[in-house]
């Protein structure tokens, strides 16, 4: 019997399981995917918001202005990539000054520090590279970027050496309740008892409340479409730069990322299928038009990739997060973004709560803090040194783009919840990620993984499930 | 910090040509860098015939090619490390690498010789929506996996682009077993050669499709099929032609980037047009001692002209070394009518060459065309060719009388003059 399954290892069943595990309980995470950060939070825009765009007095508003404040320590903690960049709502038309204005004072509801209007000028003082059509904007100087899959990636793995259990491939197919316990069944016919279920399943967490719960959900999945540049268009924008929403619709953003790379995006499409991450021209080519209105230099020469991430939008249009009607069901639903930003706050709530109504006892072994993968590329060339004197292979390059070594790409999988595949290797270390996108180390990295994994490189695939790389040997 | 006289960047046949010649015009103190575990660079994957005709007059495998320059620089004893990345290179000449062994190396160069070839342009800079998991490749990763690791990507392949080396994996991929379904070209012409498509598709029956693009990649975890449509004049694809190719792979042939990462860190001037450096005549690059050959420069389509272009980069290299750089008036080498680039880029009035080959690249297909160089406006040397493509590198030679002519003038320029597009 577990204390507590947790359904979903994204930012927020990862940083429940994390927050959870400072006390001495039983606990586990069932994932569908066969890694941790499969889902929205791989894809999305990284931003750890300021808070003054939700509405007052709502979840959103709460969680998000409670999380922001979390980001500087629990980087320094877990030692994932996180920047105070500051981020600007970019006004465009003198008559929509107003709704800056509006904007600006929501934010001081949610209790948002450092905020300012300045004028387009001044706005081009700080990022020279803006459009001239600028006219004012909205300053919001506690907002930052995060990298959000080494976020969730740094949770689980804390979480991990904790003793939270991470198992893989378990797609939740039944949730009940009998006799004051829960048993939750996954499609591979595997059955798990436990006495508090935690629902993160993202834009399935509907699915998986409507299982157990009288009070049903709906949640659409709202796809959002992302260019993202080379880090020779890096000197673009230093802000977040996000356009004020006006009657023409809800603009894109343009940031730099924590890696020093420019992001374009997201558009918004519902869609059906719920695990449709595909591209489409028509949005790519919004993102780009509209994102260029921003920063007119923006070139399509310095393109490297395109993705898209689904929001999970419930019909309430706020984040459900709590105990439900069913005593022991949690529920941390339809968290669309702010979702990121909020994750240390949701999972300090929930972890509370769950562990007062176990009585959790704290666990004594706790670590509280994680290292993360030494990454080559952004040492001095003293620390290099070092780091191959300590081991080889760190010595041997395999991406040449990212400059990552094999030393780093043999630690991703053999950490706690280490890599299985190319995507994973590629979140892990940015092996992968740089402007030939993989051309280069593509078998490289399968060998590597072939080998620490002891399986065939016929067996290593992009990213769990069908999705293998060969088709077998050659004749 | 240690000293050498010359630092190549790259063992395959740029620097390893390099390396000879530089050997052969008395320099001894020379290392070659090279990041892969063999010397030979890309050749090592290209298992076909075809390399070779011009420099032996015989046909040799891509390794065969690769194992003669090999065995001229072992012989000679030239100073190489392998498994041996070269990380940065300063302004300055410092270059810096690292590897298992040897750790974290930083060496003082008199002259560096860039010979890091090129990479594939990937599918994000081509901007193809769809789906996102495995089966899409780069012709190149393919033709690595099958040829040295003995790996088939996939059985039923759709190939974008008709560059030299998706044409050869088209073959490659059915010898293998697997069924080439179709290769799509943007452009109403092929940037591959001309006996490629004759030899790795027409042979095979394998249809080539101009003016044609790739709109849609479908599937989940991995490729199920592509949905390709045709072209407008305006390279825009029209929507009601698409149609839906099954497929469970799509290999991409779409271009070939000089590799100029480490030039750019040395403060090299790079050319827009070809993504290489701007040389001169000694295959010098703006930063004194910096040179570069092979397909770091530009892409080529046959490797003799790399192994040509090369050994007179080895040789200006150590001329350099004795002799410190010519400081005289240059010329600059303009290219219109048709005529991309050029290179060199540059003359030195000084330099006294017997000959000097200029090595070029059209911007569409022409066909009775003469091309041109004039010097102020006066013709020096003119060459009718029959047809030209942007898929073949036209290479010229000019004699030492017409070099003087050439030195003495303000203006430079390539072109192509009379027929038609
Ligand atoms: C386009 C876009 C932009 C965004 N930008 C930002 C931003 O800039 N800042 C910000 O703060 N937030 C942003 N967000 C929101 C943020 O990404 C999400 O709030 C957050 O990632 C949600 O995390 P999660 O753990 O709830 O969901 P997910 O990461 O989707 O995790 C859910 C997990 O549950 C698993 N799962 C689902 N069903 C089952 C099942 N039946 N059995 C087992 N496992 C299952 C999935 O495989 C998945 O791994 C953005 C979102 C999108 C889509
Ligand atoms: C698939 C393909 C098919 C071809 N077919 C033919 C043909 O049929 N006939 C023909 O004549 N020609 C053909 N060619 C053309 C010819 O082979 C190439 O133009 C030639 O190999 C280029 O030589 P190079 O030395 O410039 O580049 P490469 O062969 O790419 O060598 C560059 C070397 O530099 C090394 N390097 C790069 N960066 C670093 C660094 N930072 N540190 C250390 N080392 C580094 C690389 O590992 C590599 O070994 C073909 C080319 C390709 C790609």
């Amino acid at each position: 019997m577990k204390d507590v399954i947790i359904i979903g290892s994204g930012v927020i069943g990862s940083g429940i399981a994390r927050e959870l595990s400072r006390y001495s309980a039983d606990i586990v995470v069932l994932e569908k995917g066969d890694d941790v950060s499969v889902g929205t939070s791989k894809a999305n825009s990284g931003i750890v918001h300021a808070g003054f765009d939700a509405v007052p007095g709502s979840n959103k508003a709460k969680y998000n202005v409670a999380g922001n404040k979390m980001f500087d320590e629990l980087s320094k903690t877990l030692d994932f990539p996180f920047r105070r960049n500051g981020s600007m709502v970019l006004c465009f038309d003198s008559a929509d000054i107003g709704a800056l204005q509006q904007l600006y004072d929501k934010g001081v509801a949610n209790g948002v520090e450092k905020l300012s209007v300045i004028t387009g000028e001044e706005a081009r003082k700080i990022e020279p590279h803006l459009s001239d059509k600028v006219v004012a904007c909205l300053l919001a100087e506690t907002g930052g970027i995060v990298s959000p899959y080494e976020l969730n990636i740094a949770y689980a793995e804390n979480a991990a050496v904790n003793g939270v259990k991470f198992e893989f491939c378990k797609k939740v197919t039944n949730v009940s309740k009998k006799d004051g316990t829960f048993e939750v069944t996954c499609a591979d016919g595997s059955v798990y008892h436990g006495r508090t279920v935690i629902n993160c399943a993202g834009v399935h967490a509907d699915e998986i409340n409507n299982m157990v719960c009288p009070e049903k959900m709906h949640i659409v999945a709202r796809k959002g479409d992302y260019i993202l540049m080379d880090k020779t268009a890096g000197y673009l924008a230093d802000h977040t730069l996000f356009q004020l929403p006006t009657k023409m619709g809800k603009g894109v953003l343009v940031t730099p990322t924590t890696h020093g790379n420019i992001l374009i995006g997201p558009t918004a499409v519902d869609v059906e299928d719920k695990d449709n991450v595909s591209t489409s021209l028509e949005q790519l080519n919004i993102v780009f038009d509209k994102a260029s209105l921003t920063v007119p230099e923006l070139s399509r020469r310095t393109i490297i990739t395109q993705f898209s991430g689904l929001r999970a939008h419930e019909d309430c249009d706020d984040f459900i997060i709590g105990e439900s009607s069913v005593e022991g069901f949690y529920n941390v639903a339809g968290i669309e973004s702010p979702g990121l930003s909020a994750s240390p706050a949701i999972a300090t709530e929930i972890a509370g709560q769950v562990a007062t109504k176990l009585q959790l006892k704290l666990n004594s072994h706790f670590t509280e803090t994680r290292k993360g993968i030494p990454h080559f590329a952004t040492m001095s060339n003293t620390e290099r040194q070092k780091l191959i004197d300590s081991n080889p292979l760190y010595g041997k390059i395999v991406c040449r783009c990212e400059m990552v070594t094999e030393g780093e790409i043999v630690s991703a999988i053999r950490r706690p919840v280490g890599a299985k595949d190319l995507d994973g290797i590629k979140r892990r270390t940015r092996a992968g990620m740089g402007r030939c996108q993989a051309g280069f180390c593509t078998a490289r990295v399968m060998q590597i993984l072939a080998r620490e994994l002891g399986e065939d490189m016929a067996d290593v695939t992009k990213c769990g499930g069908e999705s293998f790389i060969v088709e077998g040997r050659t004749k | 910090m240690i000293a050498k006289n010359l630092v190549i960047v790259g063992g395959g046949p740029a620097g390893l040509a390099a390396a000879k010649s530089a050997y052969d015009c008395g320099e001894r103190d020379i290392l070659i860098l090279e990041r892969e575990s063999e010397l030979g660079g890309i050749l090592n994957q290209c298992i076909h015939n075809g390399f070779g005709l011009h420099t032996f007059k015989e046909e040799l495998t891509g390794p065969e090619y690769a194992a003669r320059y090999i065995d001229e620089v072992k012989k000679r004893n030239i100073e190489y490390k392998l498994s041996s990345t070269v990380i940065d290179i300063s302004s300055d000449k410092v270059v810096t690498y690292v590897n298992s062994t040897d750790g974290l190396v930083q060496v003082k160069a008199k002259a560096v010789v860039l010979a890091c070839g090129c990479r594939e342009r990937p599918r994000g800079a081509i901007n193809i929506a769809g789906m996102r998991g495995a089966g899409v490749f780069s012709a190149g990763t393919a033709q690595k996996l099958v040829n040295i690791e003995g790996y088939l990507p996939g059985k039923e392949v759709v190939i974008l682009g008709s560059g030299d080396i998706g044409l050869i994996m088209a073959r490659r991929m059915t010898f293998e077993g697997a069924k080439v379904k179709a290769v799509v070209e943007l452009m109403p012409y092929s940037s591959g050669l001309n006996r490629n498509i004759v030899q790795c598709l027409n042979d095979f029956d394998i249809p080539l499709m101009f003016s044609h693009t790739v709109i849609d990649i479908k599937g989940k975890d991995r490729v199920e099929g592509v949905v390709i449509a045709e072209v407008d004049d305006k390279l825009r694809p029209m929507p009601e032609t698409a149609q839906f190719i099954k497929c469970d792979t799509l290999l991409l042939s779409v271009g070939l980037l000089p590799e100029n990462e480490l030039a750019k860190n040395a403060s090299v001037a790079l050319s827009p047009v070809t993504g290489g450096a701007e040389v001169d005549d000694t295959m010098m690059t703006n930063v004194e001692g910096i040179f570069q050959c092979g397909n770091v420069l530009h892409v080529h389509d046959l490797v003799d002209f790399v192994s040509q272009e090369s050994e007179n980069a080895g040789a200006c290299a150590v001329k350099y070394i004795n002799e410190g750089a010519e400081k005289c008036e240059q010329v600059t080498i303009k290219c219109t009518k048709g005529v991309r680039y050029c290179v060199p880029h540059k003359l030195n009035c000084d330099d006294n060459f017997q000959s000097l080959n200029f090595k070029m690249r059209v911007g569409n297909v022409y066909k009775k065309v003469e091309l041109t160089v004039t010097a102020d406006g006066v013709k020096v040397y003119g060459k009718k060719r029959p047809v030209v493509t942007p898929g073949e590198m036209e290479n010229i030679t000019l004699n030492s009388q017409q070099i003087e002519q050439l030195k003495k003038a303000k203006e430079i320029v390539i072109s192509l003059e009379g027929g038609q597009q």
